[in-house]
This record gives structure tokens, C-alpha cells and sequence, in this order.
């Protein structure tokens, strides 16, 4: 380790072996990990390669297609010095004969310490957790949660206001079939924002109030209340059917555009978890402008990629050491 | 064949409302009066302390023969029944081939003769292959054996199919057991749709895709006079619904599962798949209007929905993983949990919903110990303290929630025909056999 970069060591709280959602975690915890990344961000600033992983493997396991999530967890693990593997395989293959689990048992077989999975299926990484010894982490699995990208969105918006508490935070879209909209769900009132979940009646889950949240339908009556909008996108792949009639009515009731920022709070954050869809959930312009923070979520979401592969890293030592 | 009898057991026979100590002779097969025989008895059983009923019937199964042996066999499905204390069985047609001709139908009738275990007999399917288009030849199929008509776990979705159906089996006024379900208000579901499938991210079931279909169905029953069973009722608005149509006089019954009577959509947490089940577990409120249904009798009947599936089918995603619990062998002891030891039924009125209740829905002469019936006996230690072993199941398959669960009550024996078939591990197969 070179010597004018101080040895991060991930900081005594942090009891988990696996990261799968941030429903099970308290606010501690989350804060944790916030902080963790933001110290990782001002150690980047040097640009030098830590070592914080050396010799530690990490596997990308990636069910589903993903470009984002996957590169951006493999430079995580990269800029730690980590040794990192992709696989990018289906789901569990009957006419193969092997499950997904047999999939992962093999991959682990192979020296893994950290396992980074995204699966289509709701629960998947849950399910190998209780299968393998190497630490999960979740990278997004079916309806159920993304909580790095749920952490990088209160990251971002963290470091734009300085306190989530009192905040007014409102998720716009497909909240039905959205990980995102979960992850942010959890993650955000635990830190005592107010969440405002809007979309069509056909895209809200039942029982969605139940988590703390306000249910609306109207976006523009939530304009001038918003702190901070997060546009999730419309997640045509996982739609079975039709929720809304038409991609142009969904814009016109749903998108963020010129004339909506104009009725937003002066210095309204907009997020969008991306891959965006232009001119569905927000118009070009005003992804492209000044309340965008798109690509400062791109940019935190390696932070606190690092940070969570480090504390599971750490754990995972201090296990072996117990 | 000879003479069985059994001894000094608490005798419980809900069809003649009978529920005191006494012996149980069982002649050539068949329950006889006590004291008909003199002479020399050829088997006796000591029952003291265990109940003695008349042989458990479920009306659907699935066995998964011809197929799919690698979840079950008819004469593993067949053991495992035995091991449940059932005498009787009736195997929906969920097979490859589908049992929608007379030769299928003989075909289970003639595997469930050579496995000489319990009683198997064969539900027709409703329409050919089970694809709710055309009806399968009903009148072949019952001349084969089959005593009920099924599309399993494939809801009848057109109405009009279920209408002629209804009215073409009254020829035999056999029912239709139906899974009411409208299939496109649960496509890709895995669980009851409501808050806990919001949080976990999983496809919901909403209970109205039942209660639709449930009124839909009592409408037809009542335009056509054809009798329908709704197998796994799991709604609140159903049972409501079938106490209305039993209360008019109408030909309708249904059936619950003691998984439906004991979990809630929050086992679904953690994914295991062994919870996965179609219907799905619904909320305690649900749960608590499937108890007061049994209580006033409006479901008068209790199935195991036996859906065995081998291990490699259930270790998969929750999405790809198939619906369905072992049922038969834990039947007893979670109903124990569930409606006994609460206060919820007597035992009399318990083994009502696994004789008498099936016995009348399949026009089985079976369900009751009364002279002259055949000698289908469960005995049943309602003290057994045990927990629950799935590496111990006779079916093929282990895909149970309830591994390990510390349960009480239990099948000592089961007789089928006069003849002990089922002993259970620890108990003497039989004391003082006559010289």
C-alpha cells in the first residue's frame, strides 16, 4: 500500500456476511456504508489503485443481461486491487440439467471469497445465501430489490443536500415492477425522508403505504412539494400486458420534461436510475441539464460499490480470524 | 381372508355419530356386528389409547403416473397414503398421458390393484388433455373406472365448457372437482398478491381470481343442476360464497388443505419454494374464515393436494420452481395443530371431513365402520409426541415446509380390507394372534 494513502479499515458495526436488501438493514448500518463510500470517493481523488482487496476473489454472477451494474461493480473490485471473474449465464436450465444453484456452487468451487449476483428471479440471491459460504451481494434480483443502486440514489442525493431527514423524496413510474423503487423505499425512510410513490393505479403494488410511503397518481399536484424525483423506468421486459395504453400517454402523465421542471422546486434533483428511456420518463433535455444527476449516480455507484464489497470483505476476515 | 378385530379402542364413526370405547370386528374384509363371530379369531389388535376410525379417503391426489416417476409413483404415492392413514385415494389426472380415455383410467386402476397398497382410484379428466377445448369421453372413462372428473390444477376457464360439462356428467351425477381459479388474474403469480408479495418482489395471486370463479361456478351449478367440488378453497369471500350456495340447497362442496389451515403469505419470506403452492397461503384473515368454514360445516371435507416433485424441480428459482406440497403423510398431525388442539373440532367431527365428507362427494361405499362396509380402518394415537422426518416419507418426494416440526398425533395402522397394510416404526404389527 502506498504511503501517503491512509489504510481504510472497514468500521466495527458491520456484521453482515451478505448484502441482499436494504430492507434488513437499520439506519446505522446504511449511514455505514454511506460514509464508507464517501471516504473511498476522496481517497479517489489521488488516483491511486488501493489494495484493499488483494487477493480476494470476486465473482460476477450476472443471470440477466446488464451492463451498467456489471461493469460497474467489476471496476469496484478492480480499483481494490480484488482479482474479479464475469459469468453471465441463464437461469436454472432443465433441459440442462443443472440448476442455477449448481451454477453458482460450481463458480464458488473456484476460490470465490465475494459472489456479485443479479437474477431475474426475486429472491435468487437470497436462496444462495443459504447455499454458499461466500458472501452475496446483490445486484439486483427480479421484482425484489437493487440495494447498491438504492444506496447510490441516497448517496447522490446525500451529497447534494447534505441530510435525507425531512427531505421529500417522490418515485415516479413503474413502482410494481421496480427493485429500485424498493430499495429506495427502505433506504430512504430509514433516514427520515418523506417518499412519495406515483404512477398509474395499474403500476402501484398493494400495500405499497404499508412501508411508510404516500401513494399518489397525479405528478404534477407533486411538483412543488418534491425535493428531490426520481424517474424510474418504464420496465417494459418485466410488463406482462398492458398497464397504461400508450407509451405517448404515459409520457405526456408520467415524463419529466421542460414544462414540469418549470413547476418544480428551483433546485429539484432529478435521478434516474437509467438506463433511461429518452422522451418516455424524462425528455433529452432535461436528463442532458443542470437538476440531472444521472451521471453523478454513475459515478457514486462505484464508491459505494467498493464500500460494500469492502465491508463484506472485511467481515468475511474477521470470520475466518474468529 | 379370516377375522381381525380390534380391541379396546375409543371407536370413532361420525357417519352413525359414534364415539365410545369398544371393539371392532372385521370379517372376510368387511366391519361385521361385534359378537357375529364365534370361534377362534385369526388377528387381534389392542387399540387401548388409540382411536379407531373409519379409513381416511382423499379426493385428490397426484401421483404423477404414467410421466413423471421420478416425484412419485402410484405405488409410492399408494405407501405414502398408508403412512397418512388413507385407505382410499382418487388420483387427478396431472399424468402424461392425461387420463381422458377409458385405457388411461384402467391404467391407474389396474397399477393401484399390483401395488396392493390402499385403494387407488382414477379422476377423468374434464376435457381431452386437459386443455379446457372439447370433453374428454366421460361415459368411457367412468365404464374405466373413473368415480370423479378433474382438470387438476388447470382451472376450467371457459364457461361454456364448464356448462356442458356440468350438465353431461349429470347423466351419472358424478362431480366435477374444480381448482377455481380465473387464469388471468393469477398468470406468473407465486403468492398471495397483497402486501407480503409487494415486499418480496413476487408476483401476486389475488384471491379474487377465486372468488370469481367460485361465484361463477355456483352460477352454473345452479343453471345446470351438475354437482361441483371446489378442491383448496383459500379465500374468505369463497367460503362465504359456498355457505350461501349450500344454504340454498345447492349441489356444491369444497375441500381445504391443513397447509391453508396453518401457514400465512409470510412463510413466503426467504423464498423457499416448498411454500410456493397453488392456491397460495393467503393472511390470517383468510386463514381464520377456512376454520369457520369447517366449524360450521361448510367445507366438509380435508385433502392432503399431495403435489410431490423431486428435489431438483423445487431447488430452483421461485419463479421456475412448481406449485405443490407432499401432502398425505403429515395430514394427520397438522390438522392436530391446527383444528384439534385449539378447540376448533372435536375429533369426531375431524375425521368426518376425511370419511364421510369424501365418501358422499365420490359415492364411495367406504367412510363408515358399520356393519357391512368395507374393513378400512386408521388407527390413531392422538398423544404421539414426534417430529416430522421428511428422509422418512415413503413418497418419492420431500418438497415439505414442514421438515422437523415438532407435531403431535399419529397413525399407528392402517387396514385396508381386514388387512393390516400400514404399521407405524416402533409399534407390534399385531399381538395374540390366535393360535
Amino acid at each position: 500500500m502506498s504511503p501517503n494513502i491512509p489504510d481504510l479499515v472497514a468500521p466495527e458495526p458491520w456484521k453482515r456476511r451478505h448484502l441482499l436488501g436494504l430492507q434488513g438493514l437499520d439506519r446505522q448500518e446504511i449511514e455505514l456504508i454511506l460514509d464508507h463510500a464517501a471516504e473511498f470517493k476522496a481517497l479517489q481523488q489521488s488516483k491511486t489503485k488501493l489494495e484493499h482487496l488483494r487477493g480476494r476473489v470476486v465473482a460476477n454472477l450476472f443471470f440477466e443481461p446488464s451492463t451498467r451494474t456489471r461493469t460497474s461493480f467489476s471496476l469496484a473490485a478492480k480499483r481494490l486491487s480484488a482479482d474479479t471473474v464475469d459469468f453471465t449465464a441463464s437461469g436454472s436450465s432443465i433441459s440442462k440439467g443443472e440448476t442455477f444453484i449448481d451454477t453458482a456452487l460450481t463458480i464458488e468451487s473456484m476460490g470465490v471469497d465475494l459472489m456479485v449476483v443479479r437474477h431475474s428471479s426475486s429472491g435468487a440471491p437470497e436462496m444462495l445465501s443459504r447455499y454458499l459460504k461466500c458472501g452475496i451481494l446483490n445486484a439486483g434480483d427480479g421484482t425484489h430489490e437493487h440495494p447498491t443502486q438504492g444506496l447510490l440514489d441516497i448517496f447522490t442525493i446525500r451529497e447534494q443536500l447534505g441530510s435525507l431527514e425531512g427531505k421529500t423524496v417522490t418515485l415516479v413510474g413503474d413502482i410494481k415492477h421496480s427493485r429500485v423503487a424498493r430499495s429506495n423505499i427502505w433506504g430512504l425512510t430509514k433516514l427520515g425522508a418523506k417518499v412519495i410513490v406515483c404512477g398509474p393505479p395499474t403500476l402501484i403494488p398493494p400495500g405499497i403505504e404499508q412501508l411508510g410511503v404516500r401513494v399518489a397518481h397525479r405528478f404534477d399536484d407533486l411538483l412543488p412539494e418534491s425535493d428531490v424525483i426520481n424517474l424510474l423506468r418504464v420496465q417494459f421486459e418485466r410488463q406482462r400486458g398492458t398497464f397504461f395504453p400508450s407509451i405517448a400517454e404515459y409520457a405526456h402523465l408520467f415524463g419529466m420534461n421542460r414544462d414540469r421542471v418549470r413547476r418544480a422546486k428551483k433546485d429539484v434533483l432529478i435521478l434516474a436510475p437509467g438506463p433511461i428511456n429518452r422522451g418516455v420518463e424524462i425528455s433529452s433535455d432535461v436528463a442532458d441539464g443542470p437538476h440531472s444527476q444521472i451521471l453523478h449516480q454513475v459515478t457514486n455507484g462505484l464508491f459505494v460499490r467498493m464500500a460494500c464489497l469492502h465491508l463484506l470483505a472485511q467481515r468475511q476476515l474477521q470470520e475466518r480470524a474468529d | 381372508m379370516g377375522t381381525l378385530l380390534i380391541k379396546n379402542g375409543r371407536l370413532v364413526d361420525p357417519a352413525r355419530q359414534f364415539d365410545r370405547i369398544g371393539d371392532l370386528l372385521i370379517i372376510d374384509g368387511f366391519c361385521a356386528e361385534p359378537g357375529q363371530h364365534i370361534g377362534e379369531i385369526d388377528q387381534t389388535i389392542d387399540a387401548t389409547g388409540l382411536i379407531v376410525a373409519p379409513g381416511f379417503i382423499d379426493c385428490h391426489v397426484s401421483f404423477r403416473e404414467p410421466g413423471f416417476d421420478e416425484d412419485e409413483t402410484i405405488a409410492s404415492g399408494a405407501d405414502a397414503a398408508l403412512a397418512g392413514g388413507f385407505t382410499t385415494v382418487a388420483c387427478l389426472p396431472e399424468t402424461v398421458p392425461v387420463i381422458d380415455t377409458r385405457a388411461s383410467a384402467e391404467f391407474i386402476v389396474r397399477q393401484g390393484e399390483r401395488a396392493g397398497r390402499c385403494r387407488v382410484l382414477p379422476l377423468g379428466a374434464v376435457t381431452k388433455n386437459r386443455d379446457g377445448k372439447e370433453l374428454s369421453e366421460i361415459g368411457q372413462l367412468i365404464e374405466g373406472g373413473a368415480i370423479g372428473f378433474s382438470d387438476g390444477k388447470q382451472p376450467l376457464g371457459n364457461a361454456e365448457i364448464m356448462r356442458r360439462a356440468l350438465q353431461y356428467t349429470r347423466m351419472w351425477n358424478k362431480p366435477i372437482l374444480h381448482h377455481a381459479q380465473v387464469p388471468e388474474l393469477v398468470h406468473g403469480g407465486m403468492m398471495h398478491e397483497g402486501f407480503q408479495s409487494t415486499v418480496l418482489g413476487l408476483q401476486g395471486m389475488p384471491a379474487a381470481a377465486e372468488e370469481i370463479m367460485v361465484r361463477r361456478d355456483i352460477a352454473l351449478v345452479e343453471t345446470t343442476g351438475g354437482r361441483v367440488h371446489l378442491m383448496c378453497i383459500s379465500s374468505r369471500r369463497s367460503v362465504e360464497e359456498v355457505r350461501q350456495a349450500i344454504s340454498r340447497g345447492l349441489p356444491v362442496t369444497a375441500d381445504v388443505t391443513p397447509h391453508h389451515l396453518l401457514l400465512t403469505d409470510e412463510s413466503l419470506e426467504g423464498y423457499n419454494t416448498n411454500y410456493k403452492v397453488d392456491p397460495p397461503v393467503r393472511t390470517a384473515d383468510h386463514r381464520a374464515a377456512l376454520i369457520e368454514g369447517l366449524k360450521d360445516n361448510t367445507i366438509g371435507l380435508i385433502a392432503s393436494d399431495h403435489q410431490p416433485h423431486a428435489e431438483e424441480k423445487k431447488t430452483l428459482e421461485i419463479d421456475h420452481a412448481p406449485f405443490g406440497i407432499v401432502g398425505l403423510e403429515t395430514l394427520l398431525p397438522l390438522c392436530v395443530e391446527a383444528l384439534i388442539t385449539p378447540g376448533h373440532l372435536d375429533w369426531s367431527q375431524f375425521i368426518s371431513k376425511l370419511t364421510v365428507g369424501p365418501a358422499q362427494l365420490l359415492s364411495l361405499r367406504a367412510g363408515s365402520l358399520q356393519p357391512g362396509m368395507p374393513g378400512d380402518v386408521t388407527l390413531i394415537d392422538p398423544l404421539a409426541q414426534w417430529h416430522i422426518d421428511s428422509a422418512q416419507f415413503r413418497s418419492r418426494s420431500r418438497n415439505t415446509p414442514f421438515h422437523g416440526r415438532a407435531v403431535q398425533g399419529r397413525v399407528e395402522s392402517t387396514i385396508v380390507g381386514g388387512e393390516i397394510k400400514y404399521v407405524a416404526a416402533g409399534r407390534p404389527a399385531q399381538e395374540g394372534r390366535s393360535p
